[in-house]
């Protein structure tokens, strides 16, 4: 909100030093996000009359002007054209500094010396015209030697870009902005508006409210010998200032008082009100409206926004045609004009949610719709109407108030909030004393009964926000705290027996991404939302999650895989000329939960009343590996070091049918050899995908993949961790010898190297070293060597040892149908 | 003229037959020529047309060009054929059986790797809540809206929903489900389980991913990080939320960086604050970036709603707490003094490096 601080100087004295004024502001919760100096470098600008005008030897754009400025004739040299002798005009003598810093000297053109400058409304911050001088022929009283701002009725002022915290209704009003400082600075706060003539106005039946539920009050003056014309100078800029356009002294004057004092009013034209009377309904289910921005909006029906009731509050005449939708925006029908001369004035209370719902349904939030959705002052209702006419009589003077009504409906009702010490220092962590919690609460208008050692408070009709019960209580307790001042409260640091942790889930998230980084990959951020395309690269057979409503098309779809994000990550690298990396991300990916057998169910809906199933999110690593050498080998490498550093105890390779997106025949599973648990996928991005996201250049290259499951690896029930235990190796020498193993093809590695591992009490370890395929080998075959080494922890080997052991290792492959090459 | 329609049926029908039998690509090409080039059949009849009448020549033409969409469609088909099973050809004989990789001779390049600049922030400031007694919670990226709105006190319709530019989810009601737009929906989680499981007090932090229906600019992502705090206790007050903020302060940003509180407004908190850090790029002198306050906006806090305990049935008479949330990406933002957050999510190597 733009507040001009003269405005605010009208309800209480303002300090001197504008950082104060700042500072106080920021710390009532008041934020002040800008300052602007309106009239600043104006105040030197006089009026000057053209009294003759010669041309510049050798010069054909620029001409000596001799000008009246209310002293000696004055010389200017002038590049503006758009003036004759006798023309009015601003000039800026020597000395003056114009907005932006613009300082004016004496300055010598073709040999003329110039005492000033004459202005152009743009050069002078009034408007952007830059066509010519601004010419002041037009202004009433117009002499030489006048000051600008005093012909124009401006006043230096400094405007103030208010953010008020968004709940609090009484802010967002000059009124209310004054009273919170009146309060901070203890001085007094005055707002007298004398409403005996509107009060001694004769009663008749201007308004009526069908539904009370949706309009607590309605408040309708009709005014008569309205002349329309335009504000005042000083009306005008300060709406001008506060950010509003002015439009005529009848919307004006409205505009005017709901910045003042926060309460929207509308001003019907009466001749085009039916019947000259007001009523308030509910809208019928199909009926409509053309508002005032020329679009017909359909009203009474629910939209798909959650909680939308479909009621719509609006206004009537009297012959129950709608006019304007309540609140939000009138209608074109009734609308001020040049020939307006009777005035009907609505002042209203529209229930809050009935105002928000509709305001949100149509997409249209109005000054009035944003301060009628936090709740207006019902109780200044009479002051309102009495500042519009005082307003209004400025410029249309001859005004009478022919009548008036109060028509009454439901308003909210809340219990008063009792109070003590205690109450206020559990909450802040010190004690207020109830005087002082008094004076700052009675000091922004609320009700406050001391009795005993209890404040019994109550709130006042501008400040909705302030609820009942408990959750009142705090509210009192927060406005005690911010007048008070946040800085002024102290600080503690608590301490709890509870030590502070990570849980396992997050330490293994940790170890995953540091051995990732251990590996010299580089970790990427890719969307969580992913388009069409990208998303059936990888699942084109499954449903998406999809956004309802999405930025843009391409991030349209919750990600089920991060391979095609990371993928691109490396193509673009790669074009820059920097494809040489591994790119890992740890995130979470989910799937729809209409592909879950049982899908995580929770509250949601109105009231939380409903039970939704939701997608399933799983976390997991995902690294895209495309440096030169890469491929489906270097990503079971590095696997390899997953395996040892998180110490998983037995895994084993599945080849399993390779997701989309997967090179089909570089592919493997990790599951748990016991239970089955799938750790990790390891593989090959398709060729045809690399071929499809990167540059010709790059197409053929292989990249290596490797995803694993964070939610598998952490829990320590489906995927088995070595234990604490250690074997200390044995301190007599140990044996070694090579073993080639001719096996199967059916028969994993993983098998054959678990069988020979536990094959003999002396086998210390057993190590993969070399495959071998070749027409040598019987089809169906290929050779698998391994280095066993033996050892005991009681002796130092025999030969005999050894043959025994060689011998139990052979009989073990025997089992799986391997034998020595 | 109707020999040359039934020539072109025959000539369909033959087609067929050779596109049908044709074995490899190769052959396929051979095949193309000879179906659609200048000596084919089709070319014949083409030219043949100019020695018709108009009226002839109008069908006969049709029936030509129908002919030639129906090879050039039957060869396509087979080219598509033909190119998967090379493909699949091309696969099959790359086919490697990763069980048999033998670890120890495979090479891995030397290359420094790095975490991500929003993940080692992320720890960072874990640590820190972690030493000051803090358990670390997650919750779910795709939320309901009871959890991110209404049990915070933000009820359906309500004004204070504007505060979030939302993403809803297709799934259930609309605007039921919707993509969580900051870390707050874990702390109902949190509460809820510690009433289920009569476990109170809380003591947690809880970090994650979040997302805003805001277009991308210098400070601001549609899709960012929070880290959010909360603890339920009994006599936990206003000036433990302020000491908890002024100690992180100093130990995350350094001894000569403090912390102040200001009112704001929360839905979910009550008394609200924002707080604000001294400017770490002027360490308060005043500059551009903090607008020449000396402060710089980090995050938001308050007192936990006496309507939110009670959404989560917590004896809001018995025990108080405090919740306080920031972003992680703009802590990084403002540790490493990036200008453009954009570069957080365009993943330029020589930027993921800088964190090594």
């Amino acid at each position: 909100m733009r507040v001009p601080v003269s405005w605010l100087a009208e309800f209480v004295a303002i300090p001197s030093d504008l950082n104060e004024l700042v500072a106080a502001l920021d710390d009532l919760g008041l934020v002040v996000e800008g300052v602007e100096r309106v009239g600043d470098g104006l105040t030197d600008v006089r009026v000057a009359q053209v009294k003759e005008i010669y041309p510049i030897e050798g010069a054909d754009r620029i001409r000596r002007v001799m000008v009246d400025a209310g002293g000696d004739p004055l010389q200017i040299v002038c590049g503006a054209m758009n003036f004759t002798v006798g023309n009015f005009v601003p000039l800026a003598p020597v000395g003056a500094v114009l907005p932006g810093d613009f300082a004016i000297a004496e300055r010598k053109m073709k040999g003329v010396t110039s005492y000033g400058m004459l202005c152009s409304g743009k050069e002078l911050g009034l408007d952007a015209d830059h066509s010519g001088l601004l010419l002041l022929d037009h202004y009433p009283g117009v002499t030489p030697g006048t000051p600008l701002m005093s012909l124009l009725g401006l006043t230096a002022d400094v405007v103030l870009e208010i953010s008020p915290e968004g709940n609090r209704p009484d802010a967002w009003s000059v009124k209310g902005i004054a009273r919170d400082l009146a309060t901070r600075f203890n001085q007094v706060f005055s707002d007298d508006i004398s409403t005996a003539a509107l009060l001694s106005a004769p009663h008749s039946e201007l308004g009526h409210i069908a539904n009370p539920e949706v309009c607590g009050r309605l408040n309708v003056v009709a005014l008569t010998g309205v002349v329309v014309t335009s504000s005042p100078a000083h009306i005008a800029q300060r709406l001008e200032m506060a950010g509003m356009r002015p439009v005529n002294n009848v919307v004006d004057a409205s505009n005017y008082v709901m910045l003042e004092r926060g309460q929207p009013t509308h001003p019907y034209d009466t001749q085009h009100v039916a019947g000259g009377q007001l009523g308030v309904r509910t809208a019928r289910s199909g009926e409509s409206l053309v508002t005032l921005d020329g679009v017909t909006r359909t009203l009474g029906s629910p939209g798909r926004g959650l909680g939308d009731t479909g009621i719509d509050c609006v206004i009537v005449d009297g012959s129950d045609t709608i006019i304007g939708l309540a609140g939000v925006m009138g209608g074109g029908s009734s609308e001020i004009t040049a020939a307006t001369t009777d005035v009907l004035l609505e002042v209203a209370f529209f229930d809050p949610m009935t105002i928000a719902r509709t305001s949100k349904r149509i997409g249209l939030r109005s000054e009035a719709s944003h301060r009628f959705e936090r709740g207006v002052d019902v109780d200044d209702a009479d002051a309102v109407a009495q500042r519009f006419i005082d307003i209004l009589a400025l410029s249309s003077p001859d005004i009478r108030i022919v009548g008036r009504s109060v028509s009454s409906g439901q308003l909210p009702v809340r219990e008063p909030i009792t109070l003590n010490e205690h109450h206020i220092e559990n909450v802040l962590g010190t004690p207020i004393d109830l005087a002082t919690a008094e004076r700052l609460l009675t000091g922004i208008g609320f009700r406050v009964d001391h009795i005993g050692d209890e404040l019994i408070v109550r709130a006042p009709a501008s400040r909705l926000d302030v609820r009942e019960g408990l959750a009142g209580r705090a509210d009192v307790v927060e406005e005690i705290a911010r007048l008070f001042s946040y800085r002024e409260l102290p600080r503690r640091v608590p301490t709890w027996p509870q030590p502070g942790r990570l849980s396992t889930r997050q330490r293994d998230r940790r170890q995953l991404r540091s051995i990732a980084v251990g590996l010299g990959w580089l970790e990427a951020w890719t969307p969580s939302l992913v388009s069409e395309s990208d998303f059936a690269i990888t699942d084109p057979a499954t449903t998406p999650i999809r956004i309802t409503n999405p930025l843009v098309s391409d991030e349209a779809l919750f990600r089920r895989s991060m391979m095609v994000g990371l993928a691109r990550a490396w193509a673009r690298n790669a074009e820059r000329g920097h494809g040489d990396v591994a790119l890992f991300e740890v995130g979470t990916v989910a799937t729809h939960p209409a592909e879950s057998a049982q899908p995580r169910r929770d509250r949601g809906g109105v009231g939380g009343v409903l039970e939704l199933a939701l997608p399933e999110e799983r976390e997991i690593l995902t690294a895209v590996l495309c440096r030169p050498g890469d491929s489906a080998e270097t990503a079971v490498a590095s696997w390899h070091v997953f395996s040892e550093r998180l110490g998983l105890r037995e895994t084993e390779f599945v080849k399993g049918d390779a997701p989309t997106g997967w090179h089909p025949t570089r592919f493997a599973e990790v599951r748990d050899t016991s239970t089955g648990a799938l750790i990790a996928r390891i593989g090959e991005v398709h060729p045809s995908v690399v071929n499809e996201l990167v540059l010709q250049q790059f197409s053929g290259s292989r990249v290596g993949l490797l995803e694993v499951e964070l939610d598998a690896v952490t829990d320590r029930d489906v995927v088995r961790r070595r234990d604490d235990h250690v074997d200390v190796p044995s301190r007599f020498p140990s044996a070694s010898f090579d073993l080639a193993l001719v096996t199967p093809v059916g028969v994993s590695r993983h098998e054959l190297e678990r069988r020979l591992a536990t094959a003999h009490d002396l086998v210390e370890s057993v190590t993969f070293f070399d495959v071998f395929r070749g027409s040598q080998l019987p089809p169906g075959t290929r050779s698998l060597t391994f280095t066993v080494r033996l050892s005991s922890h009681e002796r130092t080997l025999t030969d005999a040892d050894i043959l025994d052991g060689r011998t139990a290792l052979l009989a073990a492959a025997a089992t799986v149908g391997a034998s020595l090459r | 003229m109707s020999s040359l329609v039934d020539s072109l049926a025959t000539l369909v029908a033959s087609a067929r037959a050779a596109v049908a039998a044709s074995q490899s690509l190769a052959e396929l090409e051979i095949l193309s020529a000879e179906l659609l080039g200048k000596k084919s059949v089709l070319a014949t009849s083409q030219k043949s047309l100019a020695s018709l009448t108009p009226e002839e020549r109008k069908s006969a033409g049709a029936s030509v060009h129908e002919t030639r969409q129906i090879l050039e469609s039957l060869l396509a088909d087979k080219r598509t054929a033909l190119e998967g099973v090379a493909l699949a050809a091309k696969l099959e004989s790359e086919a490697l059986d990763l069980g048999d990789v033998v670890v120890g001779s495979v090479r891995l390049p030397v290359q420094a790797g790095s975490p991500g600049i929003v993940a080692l922030t992320q720890v960072a400031l874990e640590d820190v809540f972690v030493g000051m007694g803090f358990e670390v919670a997650d919750g779910p990226e795709i939320e309901t809206d009871w959890y991110n709105f209404e049990a915070l006190n933000i009820p359906p319709a309500h004004p204070a929903r504007g505060m979030w530019d939302t993403f809803y989810v297709d799934l259930g009601e609309p605007e039921t489900v919707l993509l969580r737009t900051h870390t707050s929906p874990t702390q109902i989680h949190l509460m809820r389980e510690a009433v289920r499981n009569n476990s109170l007090p809380i003591h947690a932090v809880m970090p994650g991913r979040c997302f805003r229906r805001d277009t991308p600019d210098a400070r601001h992502l549609a899709a960012f990080h929070q880290i959010e705090g909360l603890v339920v206790d009994e006599g936990i007050t206003f000036a433990d939320l302020a000491g908890v903020i002024e100690n992180f302060t100093r130990e995350y940003f350094g001894p000569d960086i403090t912390s102040r509180l200001r009112p704001a407004y929360f839905p979910f908190t009550e008394p609200s604050a924002e707080f604000e850090i001294t400017c770490t790029i002027c360490r308060g002198d005043g500059c551009r970036t903090c607008s020449h306050t000396g402060w710089i906006e980090l995050g938001g806090c308050g007192m936990v709603d006496p309507a939110v305990f009670a959404a989560v049935g917590i004896d809001a008479e018995r025990y108080s707490g405090f919740a306080f949330g920031f972003g992680i990406d703009r802590c990084a933002q403002m540790r490493h003094q990036i200008a453009d957050m954009r570069a957080l999510t365009e993943n330029d190597v020589r930027f993921l490096r800088r964190f090594s």
